[in-house]
């Protein structure tokens, strides 16, 4: 018997492709985000209102992360703004190749901001680098206060806590504690910038795009 | 199930360095962080289904978890951080700088060389 030693990264396939999308992504000064969260937190409705609220303002590009069907990426065109559907046909997360092949498709030399809607999952998309400059995590209402403790490495790794359907909240159908979430949000993640929003009724998105805008603005003056 | 990405990275890795040395694989010993946990009984189901008729056929898989280091803000104290409870075990303060988590990371095969 012999034993090697080898110290490499197991996933050094993806994150060789996600340092080449930094690399095109800085190179352009464009920013990415990548968008986590469980299925029917009501990614694809935040993202159809903040495109269209700020239309004329930032030029938003898409890619859109389903099992199946294109029909997040149709939500998103309906707006006239472009959009890539990847099918990742049973894969629980994006990887950074495809988002490397989706990067290409886009009309990037145009756009303010590129948003990607990562598959409905709360966990294995946290894994994978994918070469954006952060992550958003999206969690609603419907889904419970608890869950910045039973998932914390995604509230650890992101940017922003988009907490959405506050609406819900009026006329009590839903037991939600906003301050807990942000107390155990903030635990983990000190920094991280938490926006209570509502996407159908637009309450509290203003403090959000303010953040994009800011963002967009220091990442085109960074480098 | 991010375990199958990375049981399909496992049997490349595995068998490239296992044919580098003309040897059969026999084990591996990979490690990982608090938050990019594996889990070992689906990591080594999965390995075990794709590497049936490969090179890798057998290998077994060992999991090393590693904890997570905070350092407090309050005391400086620097400590394994439990996420059920965050708090410093010293001075039980909440206000923390999480220290850079263990990537995923094959660490050692394990040849046979008759």
């Amino acid at each position: 018997m012999k034993k090697i030693d080898v110290g490499k990264k197991i996933l050094i396939e993806n994150e060789k492709y996600a340092f080449e999308n930094i690399l095109f992504l800085t190179g352009r000064k464009k920013l990415c985000l990548n968008m986590i969260s469980s299925p029917g937190s009501g990614k694809t409705t935040i993202l159809v209102r903040t495109i269209s609220d700020l239309k004329g303002k930032i030029k938003v590009g898409v890619i859109e992360g389903d099992i199946q069907t294109d029909i997040d990426a149709e939500r998103i065109r309906a707006t006239e703004a472009p959009a890539i559907q990847i099918n990742t046909e049973g894969a629980c997360h994006l990887s950074a190749l495809q988002i490397s092949k989706a990067l290409k498709q886009l009309p990037v030399e145009d756009l303010d901001l590129i948003l990607i809607e990562n598959v409905g999952n709360l966990v294995c998309p946290s894994a994978f680098e994918l070469g954006e400059a952060g992550k958003i995590v999206v969690l609603s209402v419907a889904e419970g206060d608890d869950k910045p403790v039973k998932y914390p490495a995604i509230f650890a790794k992101s940017k922003a806590l988009l907490i959405n359907k506050i609406d819900l909240m009026a006329g009590g159908h839903v037991d939600f504690n906003i301050e807990k979430v942000k107390v155990d949000a903030r635990k983990l993640n000190k920094d991280i910038e938490i926006f209570p929003i509502s996407a159908k009724t637009g309450e509290g998105m203003d403090h959000w795009y303010e953040w994009l805008q800011k963002s967009i603005e220091t990442n085109s003056m960074s480098q | 199930m991010h375990e199958m990405s990375v049981a399909e990275s496992l049997l490349t890795i595995i068998s490239d360095e296992a044919a580098k040395h003309n040897a059969r694989p026999v084990g591996a010993r990979i490690s990982c962080g608090t938050l990019n946990p594996i889990n070992d009984e689906v990591l080594c189901f999965a390995f075990d289904a794709i590497t049936k008729g490969t090179s890798c056929e057998g290998v077994k898989l060992q999991v090393e978890h590693k904890p997570i280091q905070a350092r407090c803000r309050n005391c400086n104290e620097k400590f394994n951080i439990e996420f059920s409870s965050p708090e410093c075990p010293k001075c039980a303060g909440e206000d923390f700088v999480l220290m850079a988590d263990a990537p995923l990371i094959i660490e050692e095969i394990e040849l046979q060389t008759d």
